[in-house]
């Protein structure tokens, strides 16, 4: 029904040269993705096998992004590292559009009382700077990737409603859906079949802008050490580690602190790309 | 005065909140304090010994309203682990995460109004295309990094400034700046980015107003126009994303006092979180949400003074 | 084509073109309007939206320009100084000094976050060199003239604590404020309510005789421009099509478009419930412009030579009009 969203011109209406700005950031997150699903199958060294007398080696034939303090394969780490970031930053906002989508949708659909108990919780989480919440929780329920996914996840609860909030609202009165109801359709048939597919575009753009902001929450908690618990490799966590030897060996930091970049810009630029598909009146920002 | 008044009914009931879903999640997660200052190998009477001294085998709904009670009147209770008095402690450190992040804010905003301001004399020329391309690239960049690529630049490279340690205002106000200005470029060099995207924005949308056309007409030179005509109307939803982004310049401070060994509130919170002090934790929380929800009403009632077609509408109905 | 007066004109603007590129093509905006504007007389610039008469207007004094992607030629002489060989601290100068705009909407051309007396008062210290004080009293007075009540309270007030055609005195009293030679009126009653339309119509009409400026008014409707203009230029789709005195415009047009526009005005002598009639058609779409008259689609008098080629402006007599079938007068012989 939204087909025109998607239509590809959108893209080069804003007039950047697709063949790039598209087709690197393109590359780098589907070269991240792949070795992060295929690193137990192309015989990476074990990640964290430490080997004291090779610590801090700069990049070499034999290592080829050198080796950390404790002696460990900076590529091998930062390819699993990278597994755990794919996984928190998937899965977190996944989590967080699930309840947040659900509580946006009923607050937006059904007003009154609901729409005010919705918008005061998102008031509520909100009131807590993220970042200090996210540490709380972790803090609390115990470190483990599980853990960490379900706290970030519970963060990205009150931007999810916001949108789908926002979104049902203008869906919500519209001639199809007032349709809908007078032929007597349930509130849950109007809620998923006429109102939930109009949401998904949105939804989808801004889960793109999400995964990388978790992205970058689990390297701050990694980097803190309240993130990942410690022999499992995460960026935040290198960085964190590479800041002792900063020094004699700087590459321990700055190489996963430009791999996360990277990642980040890349993602942050697939965002725009598709935001201004979703929504061409934003492309003005 | 009524919009005062539900404003400020409004802050209470948000306040109280926030405070009793800190406490839950502080007490409800696992996580036992005692086992944590007392070490595995403590017996279990010992274990429920120190609970009891501690006040942690009552109910909690009554241990909240204890803490609320002595919260209203000023006492946030002592930490489990050193005893200091945890307002006392918050107290002592408040001052450095504050100039933190007064400092990183002037940071962020004397780039990005001067930034915005020059963007958009020419959208779409030279400069604009330079510093959206800087701003997306330093949007990219998580605090942590960056302070890391400060310290390597300008410590260990450059020598040019201490990597950690802090020096109070009372050793000098140099020494102070210069122990202080890599973490509030840390957060200040970040932060600028979204304030230059949103002024700009608005600053495009205003400048296409007739009273900009009648500025000109008056003979203003484009400077002027843009200073004195331009910039004031153009600067609401700043004020907005500024109040919006405290929380995150908070988070930030957190992880910037970290590396650069700040004796600021985030440090004090991540040491109560690694050693579970509680209450520390408790207070801690409480006192930054408190602090967050109160800065972002006074943001609010900032537009009143801004835009006085706000202050028309809030004041006199 | 030299349209040659006796005296040297006030404004003298020769073949201005203002056109603005676009995905679709470019848009002229603007195609080769000529007129002069001499000292104390009123030019009533007439037509539908998207006639061109604001952007022709604003493009001679530099407020449509390179900054918003527009293509600006043609020659404007300002007392017979060539405005466009100017330094752009020149032309501010004399812009601020010789030339006052009042717009369409005083909801938005005052600034809502300024203080009326401020606004009135910047011109004044800018070009007059007047210091804050004298300027802050030159404005209550300037309130008083142009006719608001309590001028020192108002001129401490914000814009939205005053009404629609309060608004707009102000923003008279902002064109007035240093003594322009040219005041500009762009549909200045456009967005008023209809009962102060006439008091602002009014006080421009004063103002304009009291000081002895020369006025464009810009306006849709040629009642407007009926009882305050001397002169009117009828444009249509970016070109001047009749220019002729007020009085020789509403005793006979000679250009058809001018016609269709005079038959939708109300008249009082008609009876009580004549028909207007309205211009049928839509204004043609400037970006595609075909090789005849502009007019032709929506005229009653077309022929197959308006649809081939596009008439020019002829002169006659001290009036002009582009048409091949002028209405009245024989043809093409002189008057």
């Amino acid at each position: 029904m939204s087909a025109s969203a998607a239509e590809p011109a959108t893209v080069a209406r804003r007039g950047r040269p697709i063949s790039w700005t598209l087709a690197l950031p393109l590359a780098w997150v589907a070269l991240v993705v792949f070795l992060a699903i295929t690193a137990d199958w192309i015989g990476l060294p074990d990640p964290a096998a430490q080997e004291l007398i090779l610590r801090r080696k700069p990049p070499s034939a034999e290592f080829l992004l050198g080796t950390d303090n404790l002696g460990r394969d900076m590529l091998s780490r930062i390819i699993y590292g990278g597994r755990t970031s794919l996984i928190v930053g998937i899965c977190a906002p996944f989590f967080g559009f699930l309840i947040g989508g659900a509580i946006g949708m009923s607050a937006g659909y059904f007003r009154g009382k609901v729409d005010l108990l919705a918008v005061g919780f998102i008031d509520i989480l909100l009131a807590f700077p993220t970042l200090v919440l996210a540490l709380t929780f972790v803090a609390y329920l115990g470190q483990s990737l599980f853990n960490v996914t379900l706290a970030l996840g519970i963060l990205s609860i009150p931007a999810a409603a916001r949108v789908s909030r926002a979104n049902t609202l203008a869906w919500a009165n519209r001639d199809f859906v007032l349709a809908a109801r007078t032929i007597g359709a349930s509130n849950w048939r109007i809620l998923t079949r006429e109102i939930l597919p109009n949401l998904l575009p949105p939804m989808f753009a801004f889960w793109l802008v999400a995964v990388s902001v978790i992205i970058v929450a689990e390297g701050a908690l990694s980097f803190l050490g309240l993130g990942i618990p410690a022999p499992q490799p995460s960026w935040g966590g290198m960085i964190a580690d590479g800041r002792e030897a900063l020094d004699v060996a700087p590459h321990t930091a700055l190489i996963p602190a430009a791999v996360m970049f990277l990642t980040v810009l890349s993602l942050n630029f697939l965002g725009d790309v598709v935001r201004n598909m979703v929504d061409p009146r934003r492309s003005s920002l | 005065m009524h919009w005062l008044a539900r404003q400020a009914l409004r802050l209470a009931v948000v306040l109280f909140c926030v405070t009793l879903l800190t406490f839950l999640i502080v007490n409800i997660l696992p996580g036992d304090v005692a086992t944590a200052i007392l070490g595995g190998l403590a017996t279990p009477e010992d274990l429920a010994g120190l609970r009891a001294d501690l006040g942690l085998d009552r109910p909690m709904l009554v241990r909240y309203f204890d803490w609320l009670g002595s919260a209203l009147s000023g006492d946030l209770g002592r930490s489990h682990r050193s005893g200091e008095p945890v307002l006392q402690a918050i107290a002592d450190r408040l001052p450095v995460s504050l100039q933190l992040m007064i400092m990183a804010q002037i940071i962020a905003i004397g780039i990005a109004v001067p930034a915005a301001l020059l963007s958009v004399r020419r959208p779409g020329g030279l400069f604009d295309r330079l510093s959206a391309s800087a701003a997306f690239g330093f949007l990219a960049t998580p605090n942590f990094m960056l302070g890391i690529l400060l310290i390597y630049l300008f410590s260990i490279t450059l020598d040019l400034l201490p990597a950690t340690g802090f020096s109070p205002l009372s050793e000098g106000l140099w020494d102070n700046l210069q122990s202080m200005i890599l973490p509030a470029l840390s957060l200040g060099l970040i932060e600028w980015t979204v304030l230059m995207r949103v002024l700009r924005s608005d600053l495009l949308t205003t400048l296409k107003e007739d009273f900009i056309l009648l500025a000109r007409a008056k003979g203003l030179p484009p400077w002027r126009v843009l200073l004195q005509h331009a910039l004031r109307p153009s600067s609401f939803t700043l004020i907005t994303v500024i109040g919006l982004n405290i929380g995150g310049l908070i988070g930030g401070a957190v992880i910037v006092e970290q590396i650069f060994a700040l004796p600021g509130v985030g440090r004090l919170l991540l040491g109560g979180i690694f050693n579970r002090d509680l209450i520390l934790v408790q207070g801690t929380v409480s006192f930054i949400a408190v602090g967050f929800v109160v800065v972002n009403f006074l943001v609010d009632m900032l537009y009143a003074v801004l835009d006085p077609r706000v202050r028309h509408v809030r004041f006199r109905s | 084509m030299s349209g040659a007066v006796s005296a040297t004109p006030l404004l003298s603007v020769r073949d201005a073109r203002v056109g603005f590129s676009t995905v679709r093509g470019m848009l002229r905006a603007v195609d080769g309007v000529s007129f002069d504007l001499q000292a104390g007389r009123t030019l009533g610039i007439v037509g539908e939206s998207g006639s061109g008469k604001s952007v022709l207007v604003r493009s001679l004094i530099g407020l449509v320009g390179s900054g918003s992607g527009a293509i600006v030629g043609g020659e404007v002489k300002l007392d017979g100084q060539d405005l466009r060989g100017l330094s752009a601290k020149d032309f501010r100068r004399l812009l601020g000094r010789d030339i006052g705009i009042v717009f369409q909407d005083p909801m938005t051309s005052l600034n809502p976050v300024m203080k009326i007396g401020r606004q009135i008062g910047e011109g004044l210290r800018l070009n007059r060199g007047l210091d804050a004080t004298a300027a802050a009293r030159r404005a209550v007075e300037l309130l008083v003239e142009v006719g608001i009540p309590e001028p020192e309270r108002r001129a401490h007030q914000y814009p939205h604590e005053l009404s629609g055609g309060m608004r707009q005195r102000v923003a008279i009293a902002i064109a007035i404020a240093c003594e322009p030679k040219l005041l500009i009126a762009d549909e200045p009653t456009t967005a008023l309510d209809v009962t102060v339309q006439r008091q602002i119509l009014d006080l421009l009409q004063r103002e304009q005789r009291e000081r002895d400026m020369a006025m464009i008014l810009i306006t849709h409707d040629l009642g407007v421009a009926a009882g305050r203009a001397d002169d009117i230029m009828v444009m249509y789709s970016g070109r001047a099509v009749e220019m002729a005195t007020t009085r020789e415009i509403f005793r006979g047009p000679r250009m058809p478009y001018t016609e269709a526009l005079l038959r939708s005005l109300p008249r009082l002598s008609d009876a009580t419930h004549t028909r207007l009639s309205a211009i049928p058609g839509r204004p043609p779409d400037l970006a595609r412009r075909g090789t005849g008259c502009a007019f032709a689609p929506r005229c009653t008098y077309r022929s197959g030579r308006c649809e081939a080629e596009e008439p020019a402006l002829v002169r006659e007599g001290g009036r002009g009009f582009a048409c091949f079938h002028p209405l009245g007068g024989g043809g093409g012989a002189s008057a």
